[in-house]
């Protein structure tokens, strides 16, 4: 089992949404954060006071599949999530030890 | 605190007295109206009433007819009187409140929507109780009286003079008006020791400043007998003589760019270096927490403003519109102006920048809307906008102060600016009213822009130099007696919290 982070533009949110759904991923998690990385933050001037934003939002989106179904959740993010232009984001893989679902107890596979 | 508290108990002591002294005392009559009833008649106080007759018309009247009789109030001036003064608390309460408030950060929102009804409210019943009387009576050309100390002989019948001969309003409506001038001028204030100073000491700062230079200011910028009491040259001379120093020099002020704006740019001005500045300021962002609030206020303000300088004709009649047009005109010019500039030089044309460029006009307009023709109005609302955006940048760096939300690159700038070109733009050459003789009852056919800026400058200067030095004693008194500034801890935390215990907002 593999856990994916994508971090992506939040307006890509529904496309990725759909991306994901469509090749059978059956829940995700998703939470609003800020960062930055190789894209400039902006400036932001009120009256004589001028403020460098650092700190852009993004969205980070969490999923955890199956290990063989992580080429295609890749290539899904990866062109939902595009747009050509600097700031659309990055994603992490992670090797997952362990899934619970909480309702039945049932564990690994079964649990996804 | 225990101060404080002594003090809050010897007002209330103060103010039960006063209610008993007015009490037994009904009948006396307020001092404005004995001059009026030598140069008034009955024949003319119909025509005023059925709004037929002009200024001039009204006097041709008066000499033919030798009758006395006091004039009475018409009540359409009453109504409009009502409903400035109305407009004037709304551009406070909330309007001021909001624009200040949306500026700050989110964890000071509520100290300053508080202070500036604290404040507000505080000076509303000093003004009854001895503020009125100490601005709005005959004494020296600096102070009033205590003859009407807790209001004492005004009654539903006393009455104010306006500008016009033979024309009164209620005393209570007059008293009720100048209260909210009274009570907006400190809560400007507010604006540049923002975030950081303790609750207690903004109170006792404010006693302290409305008394000794809120109400001098007002006295030598306003208080005069009224025209009734001018015939001739002899009795002018005795009404300069009986007049606040500033009017009796000929400073024109139409409503409150020196009493109001300079007077409380200025306090806050030296309030912002006694302070000293915000913790983290130029390290971490202090960006207004909502824009959106500010724009309401802003709005507020814009509307409120209405009332502020046309209610100060005191008469609801053509100077009233002319007030009115100049107010629109002024401020959507300076709006223009500022949005422009901004463009141009920072980038972008932001909504703070038009909003703010709102107030400036406002201001710049308020000592000159009874003056100044429409075209004068426009070109000082270009000039007001271009000159405070200079003040909240070039000049706010030169002075080095943290004046939290621009009170002096906003309000003292424009009012000093008002105050001057007012003296311009008031030449008849130049569109403006010129200067009435209520000697010859025409408008005086010699107009000196020169003089006439020198004597504005005179009120200026003198605006400046008291407000900053009573600013200065109050301010160090406030500190010996609580001290100004909260702790560093408390300041992090935000004043909502540390000084209020409560927050504004709620995720």
């Amino acid at each position: 089992m593999k856990f994916i982070t994508a971090i992506i533009k939040p307006f890509k949110l529904d496309e990725v949404r759909e991306a994901l759904s469509a090749i059978g991923v059956q829940g995700l998690t998703v939470t609003e954060v800020k960062g930055f990385g190789r894209q400039k933050g902006h400036t932001e001037l009120y009256r004589g006071a001028e403020y460098v934003v650092d700190f852009l939002p993004k969205v980070k989106v969490e999923v955890a599949v199956k290990s063989e179904m992580v080429d295609q959740v890749l290539e899904a993010i990866e062109k939902s999530a595009n747009t050509g232009k600097i700031g659309d984001g990055k994603i992490f893989i992670y090797d997952l030890e362990q899934v619970v679902r909480i309702r039945t107890g049932e564990t690994g596979p079964e649990a996804l | 605190m225990k101060k404080l508290i002594a003090l809050v108990l010897l007002w209330l002591g103060l103010a039960l007295a006063g209610g008993a002294v007015a009490q037994t005392k009904p009948a006396e009559q307020g001092d404005k109206a004995p001059a009026a009833t030598t140069t008034t008649t009955i024949t003319e106080t119909v025509k005023v009433e059925s709004k037929e007759g002009t200024v001039t018309e009204t006097v041709k009247v008066e000499e033919k007819t030798a009758a006395p009789a006091a004039p009475v109030p018409n009540k359409g001036d009453t109504g409009f009187m009502y409903v400035a003064t109305v407009l004037v608390t709304l551009m406070t309460i909330p309007g001021l409140a909001l624009f200040y408030g949306g500026l700050v950060r989110q964890k000071n929102m509520l100290s300053v929507l508080m202070q500036v009804l604290v404040v507000f409210s505080l000076l509303a019943v000093l003004w009854a109780l001895y503020g009125y009387s100490l601005a709005f009576t005959a004494g020296n050309p600096f102070f009033g009286s205590f003859d009407k100390v807790f209001l004492r002989g005004i009654t539903p019948d006393s009455v104010a003079a306006t500008f016009s001969k033979g024309v009164v309003i209620p005393e209570y409506v007059f008293v009720l008006f100048q209260l909210t001038f009274a009570a907006i001028t400190p809560c400007l204030i507010v604006g540049a020791f923002a975030e950081r100073m303790k609750f207690s000491a903004v109170l006792i700062f404010m006693v302290i400043w409305f008394t000794f230079s809120y109400l001098p200011i007002a006295h030598m910028v306003w208080y005069w007998d009224g025209p009734d009491a001018i015939t001739d040259a002899k009795t002018l001379e005795a009404v300069q003589a009986n007049a606040g120093w500033l009017w009796a020099k000929g400073a024109l002020d139409f409503a409150g760019g020196t009493v109001v704006h300079i007077n409380a740019g200025v306090a806050g001005l030296v309030g912002a270096y006694l302070i000293g500045k915000r913790i983290g300021l130029g390290k971490e962002a202090f960006t207004p927490h909502s824009l959106t609030l500010t724009m309401v206020g802003a709005s507020l303000l814009w509307v409120g403003w209405f009332g502020f300088n046309v209610g100060s004709n005191l008469e609801a009649n053509g100077t009233a519109m002319l007030a009115f047009a100049n107010t629109m005109l002024a401020t959507a010019a300076a709006v223009l102006s500022w949005t422009f500039l901004e463009w141009i030089f920072k980038g972008k044309p932001s909504m703070l920048g038009a909003a703010s460029g709102a107030v400036a006009g406002l201001v710049a307009v308020t000592p000159a809307c009874g003056f100044v023709g429409p075209m004068g109005a426009i070109v000082l609302g270009l000039v007001a906008g271009a000159v405070c955006l200079w003040g909240v940048n070039g000049l706010k760096r030169m002075l080095g102060a943290d004046d939290a939300l621009d009170v002096f690159g906003v309000h003292a700038v424009g009012g000093i600016l008002g105050a001057l070109l007012t003296g311009v733009l008031c030449a008849p050459a130049l569109g403006g009213t010129g200067i009435y003789d209520y000697v010859t009852n025409a408008v005086s056919p010699d107009y000196s822009i020169g003089g006439q800026v020198v004597i504005q400058a005179t009120g200026v200067v003198t605006t400046i130099i008291w407000s900053a030095v009573v600013s200065l004693i109050a301010y160090k008194i406030t500190d010996m007696v609580v001290g100004l500034r909260v702790t560093e801890e408390e300041e992090r935390e935000g004043l909502d919290i540390t000084q209020h215990g409560e927050s504004a907002y709620h995720a």
